[in-house]
């Protein structure tokens, strides 16, 4: 069974369709990379993902079971959730904002405060160092790997990125690409992973969803990407 | 006759801080709540701004002058001076409790949403923190100018230091004036600077 599926997802907002006729499965273990434009829709799929919105016609199962079924705040809590720059709470220090869902899961503070270390290690960022910080007092990619933390502190089987490494420099980008692999291969978590960077798409997915006008042009391995003749993939095959 | 004038100043002081403190805990506890309310529903923001702007608009002496015929919250003396402050001190406590929270960066909300916060979450650990210093904000206004508007209290028998300015003013005898017009500032500079710091102390940032 897939861990998410979109069977026939369609999604309007405002008489607008964002997405139409969306089917996707995402097997457990892999990185599923949505790639396309701006407004293609990416992002509302992963909002569809973990119910922060409902599709209009179709359904979205996680685990089997449609978003519309689970408790919505159990079903969010199953799944981490990283977006671009922002997200962290600013009157919060590193430590509570890696802390927050096991918190609000009710684990035991010594359980949580292990875990917060342990994460903190886990993405390059000494505990000690870093713990007691605001994120005021942290660069754009230390701030994204507190982002990251946060969304792996639950241990959640199912991780949604959205174009989380978007607004950092190329260096700083590559260094956390190679960290979200490295992170892939300790935890095997289930990532389905949005962007418009199509290098980053090749390098992070083991398959990638092209995504046009809120349809799915082509699904297909980051090889098969590269020999793809589909009119958008060869409009993104010519930024490499 | 000196000695009257210190325990007169002293007592009235003390009936202005009160007819302040009270008509100040009241409109907070209304007007935070209600703040809130009007963030979550657009629809009732019309008409709840609305209505509160209406009330400020209404010359004060005139509010005291509508408010004693009302059965129950009318009449003379202190009650009708307390409604009259709660009404004037809600709009700024009101306003800037819902803008705070509406000015909350909305990926910060978005993603408290996503980690599975429930409403009551959201707005406690998220919104109220990062709104506090915008609210404390509004009750610094609501409360300095609630000190000065309670001195108008006197002119229909609701005490404190206004008392001293309409005596004054009704025998032309500015000592009378001053007696009542120093303590008020000097109560409003202090509620000014020991509100101001909280604001500066609640700062998220």
């Amino acid at each position: 069974m897939p861990l998410v599926e979109f069977r026939n997802v369609s999604y309007e907002i405002a008489g607008k369709r964002i997405l139409s006729g969306i089917n996707l499965s995402v097997d457990a273990g892999e990185t599923l990379v949505l790639l396309g434009r701006s407004g293609s829709g990416k992002s509302t799929a992963l909002k569809l993902t973990n119910g922060m919105l409902f599709p209009t016609e179709g359904q979205v199962l996680v685990e089997g079971r449609s978003t519309r079924e689970w408790d919505p705040i159990k079903l969010k809590r199953r799944i981490g959730y990283v977006i671009q720059d922002v997200g962290l709470f600013p009157h919060f220090t590193v430590a509570r904002n890696i802390g927050l869902v096991p918190r609000l899961e009710g684990w035991i503070e010594a359980d949580v405060e292990r875990r917060v270390s342990q994460l903190l290690d886990k993405v390059g960022m000494p505990a000690s160092e870093f713990l007691m910080r605001y994120p005021r007092q942290l660069s754009g990619g230390q701030r994204q790997r507190v982002g990251v933390a946060r969304a792996l502190a639950a241990d959640p089987p199912l991780l949604l990125f959205d174009e989380p490494f978007g607004a950092l420099d190329p260096v700083t980008r590559f260094e956390l690409q190679q960290q979200f692999l490295e992170l892939q291969r300790d935890f095997k978590k289930t990532s389905i992973f949005v962007t418009h960077d199509v290098r980053e798409a090749i390098r992070l997915g083991s398959r990638i969803a092209l995504l046009v006008w809120g349809t799915v042009e082509t699904i297909s391995s980051p090889d098969e990407f590269r020999r793809a003749q589909t009119g958008e993939a060869r409009a993104f095959l010519a930024c490499l | 006759m000196r000695s009257d004038l210190t325990s007169d100043i002293i007592r009235l002081t003390g009936e202005h801080l009160s007819l302040v403190g009270i008509s100040m805990t009241i409109a907070i506890l209304l007007g935070v709540p209600l703040g809130i309310q009007v963030a979550r529903y657009p629809a009732a923001r019309r008409w709840l701004l609305g209505l509160s702007s209406v009330v400020q608009t209404i010359p004060s002496l005139a509010l005291f002058g509508f408010l004693i015929p009302i059965p129950l919250i009318g009449g003379i003396g202190k009650r009708t001076v307390i409604v009259a402050l709660v009404l004037y001190g809600l709009l700024p406590i009101l306003r800037n409790t819902f803008v705070g929270i509406l000015s909350v960066d909305p990926a910060v909300c978005d993603s408290a949403v996503a980690m599975g916060m429930s409403d009551g979450q959201l707005l406690r650990q998220v919104q109220l923190p990062l709104a506090a210093r915008t609210i404390i904000a509004g009750i610094r206004v609501a409360t300095v100018t609630t000190i000065g508007t309670a001195t108008i209290a006197a002119a229909i028998g609701g005490g404190g230091l206004g008392v001293f300015i309409f005596r004054g003013v009704a025998s032309v005898d500015t000592a009378q004036i001053l007696a009542g017009a120093i303590p008020a500032a000097v109560i409003a500079l202090f509620a000014d600077g020991g509100l101001g710091w909280l604001e500066r102390k609640l700062s998220p940032l």
